[in-house]
């Protein structure tokens, strides 16, 4: 695959991060196809996108909660992008932990979105893909996935499954010659985010999309961004058991 | 910077914080009693931007393109968006910003909120001069399309209405055609007050940009002293269409009390006004380094460290002998207090459709002055009373001080404003002139 990728495909595209990434993919020549569950947002992006870098947009609203109707919209994709260049699975959800923490419906909704639809969109586009024989997969998941801790396991744990699926996936796909990469931030300042304490270590959306461009480029594998989470998550991992069991944060 | 902070960081305020994102989103829920305001990147100095005790809307990621057509130069966009990212969107088109302030970081609702000026006030008039449409969203959940012709009452208080007639979700300009980023300039160094307005006047025809960096220091007879620069956009389009780049260095620390005193203003006064050895000095420039000198440093506010600071913002008619400005301009210098950012312009006739609008035509200037508490208001309290008896006007997004009758006095058009204002909408500073 050329660089930077042509034909792109995002999966919740509006997305505070998912938007800083398409501006930063964004030429003149550039086709999207945006996929989101709020039809006034994204035209809203796709109107963006198009007037700053004159790109072409398809917007196409779509609830991805309904795991029923990703086949569709994965061969719609691929039939209007023709090749898809770069496919970045970028929506989730964030839930307040202590507010569902002993409800399970909600717990599973959580689940439902942040893991089963993100890999059942994966599955659907690895056949096209390998057919494809190049082109990237982006994942967001995050640093919470590498670790789970009392305020927001419910989170990391389908952050956890979801990276474990794409680096799985990536091995899959390397002879295939598809890259796939897993993208790790840390604390992002956007409205998931909201009900976050901020701190020294947050960091832009803008910043996160520099170095996702960056990692296209040099077909990384997974990426911690900002860079810095590389470090904090080693030493997160490797703090034992019976002390971490009793942090706070 | 904090959001919720202003730029001189003299009011220390706690809000409720409820960003917006899009513009087609409804106004956060409030409590009864409890008030809205919208903030963009904080850059008021005073309290103009701030809601003490209610609620604060960050518009800093409510900041979409809605539609630009490169053939004609209009441009809608919702307000959040910073007049850096029109720059970054429209110079490499050939376009520019009709009116730009001292900075580029600031948002487009700022902008219309305060109805800025430039250095082509004389030329182009203010900021709202150039609006053609914008949405308000009111506290009954109405959207009002507003345009110089449809609900122009409405339109008219917004324009410098300091957010307070609701919230300006998106909104439409008309931009200047350019051929390259770059600025033909010269500096002349005036020597008193006379050969300022002489210098300024002869320019005004053939500069579409002139202000004049102002020695606040200098005294008596030398008052009025400083560097004038002039300039027009280069016509000549093989200088290209390059857009600036991103700001450099960020002031590090709150820098010490001590660090600006009169000797090291002096020391700084004299080595600007003694840069160039000639009267004057002809240059082209890249217009981030004409327009906007001070951006390429973050923060540069830290520089009077944690006291904060003030700035002082005025215009006086003109009028013969200009008694007013030198008044002033003497109290300034006999106190010590002022800063080196100081800048004296004239404002032209032209007229902006905001009713509450600070430009008048006359003579402006701004300077800074670092928080020295009692001193400081005690001088403005001075200061204000020539302004008062002069028929001029300090600019709200600047002020910190003044007291709601000279507020009174200096917007007699208060009256026409008040029946558009939004009912849920306030802020600190209206609560301070209004009462």
């Amino acid at each position: 695959m050329s660089f930077p990728p042509k034909n792109i495909l995002i999966l919740g595209a509006t997305s505070a991060i998912a938007q800083a990434i398409a501006r930063k993919f964004a030429s003149s020549g550039t086709r999207f196809f945006l996929v989101g569950r709020d039809a006034h947002k994204l035209d809203t992006v796709a109107a963006d996108l198009k007037e700053r870098f004159r790109c072409e947009t398809r917007p196409y609203q779509l609830d991805l909660a309904d795991n029923s109707r990703h086949k569709e919209v994965i061969e719609t994709a691929k039939e209007e992008l023709d090749h898809i260049d770069l496919a970045l699975i970028a929506h989730g959800v964030l839930p307040e932990q202590n507010e569902i923490k002993s409800d399970a419906d909600a717990v599973l909704d959580s689940l439902n979105i942040n893991f089963n639809s993100a890999v059942s969109l994966l599955t659907h586009m690895s056949g096209i893909f390998e057919k494809q024989k190049d082109g990237t997969i982006a994942v967001i998941s995050s640093v919470a996935g590498d670790r789970g801790r009392k305020t927001m396991y419910v989170y990391g744990a389908a952050k956890a499954g979801l990276s474990s699926f794409t680096d799985g996936l990536r091995g899959r796909m390397i002879e295939h010659g598809v890259h796939v990469l897993n993208i790790k931030p840390g604390v992002i300042a956007t409205p998931m985010t909201k009900h976050l304490k901020k701190g020294l270590l947050t960091s832009t959306p803008e910043k996160v999309a520099v170095d996702v461009y960056k990692a296209v480029r040099r077909k990384q594998d997974i990426l911690y961004t900002p860079g810095r989470w590389r470090a904090i998550m080693f030493i997160v991992r490797h703090i034992p058991e019976r002390i971490f069991k009793k942090l706070t944060f | 910077m904090a959001i919720g902070e202003s730029w001189g960081r003299t009011f220390p305020a706690s809000h409720k914080l409820r960003p917006r994102n899009w513009a087609h989103q409804f106004l956060p829920e409030n409590e009864t009693g409890e008030t809205l305001l919208a903030y963009g990147l904080g850059k008021s100095y005073g309290d103009s931007c701030l809601n003490d005790g209610g609620i604060l809307m960050p518009m800093q990621e409510m900041e979409h393109v809605i539609s630009f057509n490169r053939e004609t130069g209009i441009l809608r966009c919702e307000t959040g968006i910073t007049l850096e990212a029109i720059l970054q969107l429209c110079v490499p088109e050939g376009w520019f910003l009709p009116v730009v302030p001292g900075t580029k970081f600031i948002t487009l609702g700022g902008a219309i909120a305060n109805d800025i000026h430039g250095k082509n006030h004389h030329a182009a008039g203010t900021f709202g001069c150039h609006v053609h449409a914008m949405e308000l969203l009111r506290s009954d959940n109405s959207r009002t399309l507003c345009t110089p012709n449809g609900n122009k009452d409405l339109f008219n208080a917004t324009i410098g209405g300091l957010g307070l007639t609701g919230l300006i979700t998106w909104a439409e300009i008309k931009l200047k055609k350019i051929s390259s980023s770059c600025i033909e300039m010269e500096s002349i160094k005036v020597r008193d007050l006379d050969e300022f307005l002489d210098v300024s006047a002869n320019s005004d025809q053939d500069f579409e940009y002139t202000v004049s960096w102002l020695d606040s220091l200098a005294k008596g007879r030398s008052s009025g002293k400083g560097v004038f620069l002039r300039g027009n956009h280069s016509t000549d389009s093989n200088r290209g269409l390059e857009v600036h780049s991103p700001p450099k260095l960020p002031w590090p620390i709150d820098a010490p009390n001590f660090l600006l005193n009169r000797l090291s203003i002096k020391a700084f006064n004299f080595l600007y006004y003694n840069k160039q050895l000639g009267r004057e000095k002809r240059s082209t420039v890249h217009y981030d380094s004409f327009f906007f000198p001070l951006d390429s440093v973050h923060n540069w506010n830290r520089v009077y460290g944690k006291r904060g600071f003030f700035q002082y913002q005025f215009v006086l008619p003109f009028m013969e002998g200009h008694k007013a400005v030198r008044e002033i301009l003497n109290i300034i210098s006999d106190s010590g207090q002022g800063s080196f950012l100081a800048v004296i312009k004239t404002f032209g006739e032209v007229k902006s459709p905001g009713i509450l609008s600070f430009p008048q035509p006359g003579v402006t200037v701004a300077l800074d002055f670092p928080n020295c508490g009692k001193r400081t208001r005690e001088l403005f309290d001075r200061m204000d009373e020539i302004v008062v008896s002069n028929e001029g006007r300090l600019y709200p997004a600047k002020d910190a001080c003044m007291s709601a009758d000279a507020f009174k006095r200096f917007y007699p058009e208060v009256e026409q404003f008040l029946p558009h204002m939004d009912p849920a909408f306030s802020s600190s500073f209206w609560r301070r002139v209004h009462r």
